[in-house]
Parts: C-alpha cells; structure tokens; sequence
C-alpha cells in the first residue's frame, strides 16, 4: 500500500482529446507536499507516513508544533496528514512527493468535505415535496410535515430527516481517473468532480476498488529537489530550538 | 492570470488553431470532422453564428442555419479538434450580442444587413 497525497483543489476546466473528445477535468496542486514524520510498527504499533502540504505562517502555529517541524527539518505546513502504508513503502523523513507518483490512466479515490450549505429546511436537504401552494395551505409551504405518530410512540425517532446543516461533510469520490500529470508545477488533472470548493485541501489516494497499474512509482515518485535539502540539512547542525526561531522571527516581520 | 488561467491560456497556445475574428450576424462555414466507419472526411456546415460564449477552453458558439426549410443550430466548441476550419463567409451588422430573435423569423425577415469595414477602404 502506497502513501496518498494531499492536494489543493484548483478549479475545473477540460482537455480534448486528439479524437475531437473532450473530458472535463479537475486541476490538483501538490504544494510541497513532504515527510514530516514517520509510524513503525516497533515504536507506534503502526505503519504509517505522515505528509504535510502548503505553508503556514510561524505565527499562526503553536510551539509545539513548529518543534515537530523542525524535528522534521521541513517548512511549517498548513496540513498534516497520516496515509497508512506498508512497511516497504514507508518514506524518510523530509522527502518530498511529485505528481507523477500518480500516472495517466490510473484509478484515484479523493476524499474532502463537501460545499457547505448552511442551515437548510427539509425540502433542499432532503428532497421533501413540502406542501401546497393552495387549498387552505398558510405560511407552512416548505415545511416538512408530519414528523411522526401519536401517543404510541410518542416521540420523534432518532435519524429523522429534518432541516439542519448541510453539506461541509467528508466525501470519497472513488475510481477518478488520472488523465494527466505536470511535475514541474506539481499538478494532477483528475476525470470529473471532486468534493469541495476551489482552494479546498483533498486526500488522494490510489483507488481501493482497481489495483494499482504495475508502472506506477512503488514506494514514492520523489522529487530530486528534496535531495538537495537533504545535502543542506547537516550544513544547519543546529539544534532544534535554533532552527524554529529564525522562522518566528520572518513571520512577524511579514 | 490565476493558476487555471494560466493553464487554459497554454493549451488554447499548444492548439495552435487558426480562429478568425467573427462576430454574431456573421456567415459561417465551419469544417466539422465526421468519422465514418474507419476514416475520417470534413464535412461542411454553413449558416449565421448567432451567439458566442468565452469561457477559455469551454468557449463555443452557436450556427443557425435552414436546412431543408427546418431551422437547425449547432453548438460548436471553439478550440475542439473536430473543427476543422472556420471561414467567415459575410459579415453583418447586428445590434444584438445573441441573436435569438432570429429564430421565429424566416426568409426576408431574418436578413442581416452585410457589414463593410470603412476603415480598410479610407
């Protein structure tokens, strides 16, 4: 099992195809989407990668967290994940993921929360018919009517549909097809919809219900850059304290 | 120019199609690729573009022509592989960005009046 990704959503557009068919895609970004931390099976009871992506500010991240940062010697990120993986799969520490960890014709599932709604009655939440227009109906024409019986039960059952918040729930979309990757801008075009609104962050992970093509990246497609930060780290030799307040430091300025 | 843009604007770029200026009231005629069977030939359709819409990759727009005295329209996307070529036959003048008022009218009443660049001849 490989490690997934995490990817901001872009915004939709399509592609043609050379015979004149076009398919709507979604555009993923992976920003710096690196290891920040390892799970073994001695140490935690479990195998695992824990990914971070994006940046963040050093004000808007609590000490605690910056240590585990720079435990890690990588940026502060604006998400942590942990994708579950087995244990030739797992990755070092710092290294960083490109896109063509995924390659064109290759299965997706992406999970993310879905556009929130806000407070919504009955009828758009959960299709209700509500009532009519006529006939003696006054101020309740959306409503959702009866509820339930009488004395015997008494009560309304648990689960009933009613107005209440909707949308903003996490949501698997499986089986999306990869049509194309771009690795310099770290980019995945994904066939169809995903949850969410543009700039959302997503999970994307191989797809649980096709097995993953054979030519796929095994352990991680790793982007060479992170080499180089791996050469640079034991240049830095300092001890971690010294390494997270030259950060804090840039954040207040800017 | 955000991200999608950016992206759109390069592949529009990597199309490298030879689109010309039109405009609604213009005649068209529009070389649409048909495959039949195992090849492929270019068949030709022609009439008045009524609408246009931009939206980057997802522009498109619409020809109005009468065919056999019934009025047929067709949406073409506009940097789809399957139009072959696009020819500006005439140009009209219009008041309108959409023309649908064209289609409750036939014959005399669905003239167009032909545009003539004064700038050119000046």
């Amino acid at each position: 099992m490989r490690t997934g990704v995490i990817a901001k959503k872009v915004g939709m557009t399509r592609l043609f195809q050379d015979d004149g068919r076009h398919v709507p895609v979604t555009v993923l970004a992976l920003e710096g989407n690196q290891v920040v931390a390892r799970r073994e099976l001695d140490r935690d009871g479990y195998v695992a990668v824990q990914l971070g992506a994006g940046s963040a500010k050093a004000k808007n991240v609590a000490k605690p967290q910056r240590e585990h940062f720079a435990k890690a010697e990588v940026e502060l990120k604006a998400q942590l994940v942990e994708f579950r993986v087995s244990e030739d799969a797992l990755l070092d520490v710092g290294a960083e993921i490109a896109a063509d960890h995924f390659i064109p014709g290759q299965m997706v599932d992406v999970t993310g929360h879905t556009q929130g709604k806000g407070f919504q009655g009955a009828m758009k939440r959960w299709g209700f018919g509500g009532m009519r227009a006529t006939h003696g109906v006054s101020i309740s024409h959306r409503a959702h009517g009866s509820t339930g019986n009488r004395q015997d039960p008494g009560r309304v059952f648990k689960n009933k549909k009613m107005a209440g918040h909707m949308g903003d729930r996490q949501r698997t979309q499986q089986n999306l097809e990869i049509v194309r990757t771009d690795v310099e801008r770290g980019l995945l075009f994904v066939k169809g919809s995903v949850p969410g609104s543009k700039g959302t962050w997503l999970l994307v992970k191989d797809a649980v219900k096709v097995d993953r093509p054979a030519d796929a990246p095994y352990p991680a497609s790793i982007k060479s850059a992170a080499n180089n930060n791996t050469a640079e780290e034991p240049v830095i030799e300092t001890s971690v304290e010294d390494v997270a307040t030259p950060e804090a430091t840039e954040g207040q300025e800017g | 120019m955000n991200l999608l843009q950016t992206i759109e604007a390069e592949n529009i770029a990597a199309i490298s199609k030879d689109i010309p200026d039109f405009r609604p009231g213009d005649t068209l005629r529009i070389g649409v690729k048909v495959v039949e069977g195992d090849r492929t030939r270019v068949q030709n359709f022609e009439g008045v573009c009524i609408a246009r819409s931009n939206k980057g990759m997802g522009s498109n727009f619409t020809v109005r022509k009468i065919s056999f005295g019934e009025g047929v329209e067709r949406v073409f996307p506009l940097y789809s592989p399957n139009v072959e070529s696009i020819t500006v036959v005439r140009k009209g003048v219009v008041r309108r960005a959409k023309l649908y008022y064209l289609r409750g009218r036939t014959g005399k009443r669905a003239r167009i009046a032909e545009r003539r660049d004064t700038r050119e001849e000046a």
